[in-house]
């Protein structure tokens, strides 16, 4: 028996010192970086500068709720039909949605700049029906749209997963009693996908919220989110310590939207991230 | 009139899904050097990648050493972890491993990258080294995002299998080794399996933690193709990732038929 339980601790033990090297010590170190400076003594500069920081991420929060609430929008629906086909249906619509997260999400967004951009197919399509060229890279609408593109299936999978278990005599019960499609739809149907919709949103916020390439590549360097500032102070100026300050901001920042989600919709102990 | 509806607004969204994937596919064939202006139907960049093939065969090659060396070591790592969780009786240590693995998956991938480069960068101070970020940085980061990944596909699987099984075996005479690999390993397999593929991909792809945490030295692809932004994308990586889908669709197909063969065996 002892031998037993002596094996299954020291199975444990790669893991538990991986994690504790690799992923809680290097959140300590951003902190440690956040509150030094370049020679490593202690000081606030950093967080003082944080101030100089607030419209950017006033702007990243604001695009990536936008992105968020499109994609829900068009995910819900689009899982809803999905989830009333045929099985056989639903497996190649379902292989079909993630068949673009296989690919890499950088080249489909260098296609989307080739499609978007100035001289790209879009004007050079509308030049050809004499229609002046239209401005559509480097605007919010097209960072928006990047961040919709890119993680909408994010949207679309934890949906139809809830809602392809619903169980169709649910829903013929509500009839029978009386439900039209609204209260159907309002009273059963969206209640029993909720926990979809709380992961849905949480993995289409997260990367949204932290991209720096869609804003690089479709905002055309015109529009700077929290990544972005990130990525340049500590790729292109070596300021570890401004950079960790801005990850250590975007951490909290997660956090505490994930909490406050949790709230309200009063999540049981449900993991919101699988 | 709803159903009709309801086809033609998942056409659209298939349609916009789909497009820049159709771009890539027509441009990858495109005689002319521009990915936005189609010149007319040409093999030609497929040849450049075969002829030329060291500017994009190094990154590929790079990449796939990577993601198999990671996702095997995450898939050892994380199985055997799986394992332990399953078995911790105390709670409150339960909580604390799940509540730690779930963290490199919860945090953006800009912070996990950023933190474990300030770590390696901080550790390279200290042993004075003058470059801090290397392959083996960015092995240990990718077997990191890896691994819970890992144990997000097994954990389940344990749960599903009786909690006497390995007991009965070591009952019957097998040594606590035996019973893992004989009994326990094989009811937990398919998970196994899908963490690593799961692994794999997700190696294969990230760009994000790769980005903060590779030295100069080691290039992946798409490293690669997110430093192309300095000299205009021609339509060779255009060809490349057409080669690419082309191999995920025959995959995906292969695994889907032969699933759907598993399961109708079944019936």
């Amino acid at each position: 028996m002892k031998n037993r339980t002596f094996l299954r601790r020291i199975i444990g033990a790669p893991y538990v010192l991986w994690a504790a090297i690799f992923i809680v010590i290097p959140l300590l170190i951003v902190v440690y970086y956040s509150f030094t400076g370049p020679d490593g003594s202690f000081t606030l500069d950093n967080m003082k500068n944080l101030s100089d920081y607030g419209q950017i991420f006033k702007i990243s929060i604001l695009y990536s709720i936008a992105a968020t609430v499109i994609s829900l929008i068009l995910a819900y629906p689009f899982a809803y039909v999905m989830s009333r086909k045929k099985e056989k249906t639903q497996q190649i619509m379902m292989v079909l949605v993630m068949l673009p997260m296989w690919m890499s999400l950088l080249i489909l967004t260098y296609s989307w700049m080739n499609i978007l951009e100035r001289q790209g197919i879009i004007n050079t399509l509308l030049g050809k029906l004499g229609h002046a060229p239209l401005n559509l890279i480097g605007t919010p609408a097209a960072v928006i749209f990047g961040m919709v593109y890119n993680y909408i299936p994010y949207m679309i999978l934890p949906i139809y997963s809830v809602m392809s278990k619903i169980d169709p005599s649910v829903l013929e019960a509500a009839e029978d009693l009386g439900s039209g499609s609204f209260s159907k739809l309002y009273r059963v149907i969206l209640p029993l996908s909720m926990p979809g919709v709380v992961s849905g949103i949480t993995m289409v916020f997260v990367p949204s919220v932290s991209t720096f390439y869609i804003s690089q590549k479709l905002g055309d360097g015109k529009i700077l989110l929290v990544g972005d500032v990130i990525e340049r102070q500590i790729q292109a100026q070596n300021n570890y310590n401004m950079g960790a300050a801005l990850s250590l901001v975007l951490m909290v920042l997660i956090v505490l939207s994930l909490a406050l989600m949790k709230l309200f919709a009063g999540e049981s102990d449900e993991n919101l991230y699988v | 009139m709803k159903k009709v509806l309801g086809n033609i607004f998942m056409a659209i969204i298939y349609f916009i899904l789909y497009l820049p994937l159709i771009v890539m596919l027509i441009f990858s064939f495109n005689a002319g050097r521009s990915t936005s202006v189609f010149k007319g139907f040409s093999f030609k960049w497929y040849a450049e990648l075969f002829t030329n093939s060291a500017e994009v065969g190094v990154p590929v090659r790079n990449t796939l050493i990577l993601a198999v060396l990671s996702a095997v070591i995450a898939t050892v790592i994380g199985t055997a972890a799986a394992v332990y969780i399953y078995y911790v009786r105390s709670k409150a240590w339960k909580n604390t491993l799940n509540t730690v693995t779930n963290i490199p998956m919860m945090n953006p991938d800009i912070v996990t990258g950023v933190s474990l480069m300030l770590l390696f960068v901080f550790v390279g101070r200290l042993v004075g080294a003058l470059n801090s970020l290397n392959f083996f940085t960015l092995l240990i980061a990718h077997i990191t995002f890896n691994i819970p990944y890992v144990i997000l596909n097994v954990l389940p699987k344990l749960n599903q299998t009786d909690p006497h099984l390995a007991e009965a075996a070591q009952d019957l005479g097998s040594t606590p080794t035996e019973a893992f690999f004989r009994v326990v390993l094989p009811a937990i397999m398919s998970g196994v399996t899908s963490g690593f593929m799961m692994a794999f991909t997700l190696s294969l792809d990230d760009f994000v933690i790769s980005y903060y945490t590779t030295g100069t030295d080691f290039q992946t692809l798409p490293l690669f193709v997110f430093n192309m932004v300095k000299k205009p994308v021609r339509p060779h990586i255009y060809a490349l990732y057409s080669i690419i889908f082309l191999l995920v669709l025959v995959v995906l197909l292969f695994t889907n038929i032969s699933g759907m063969k598993e399961k109708r065996e079944k019936h």
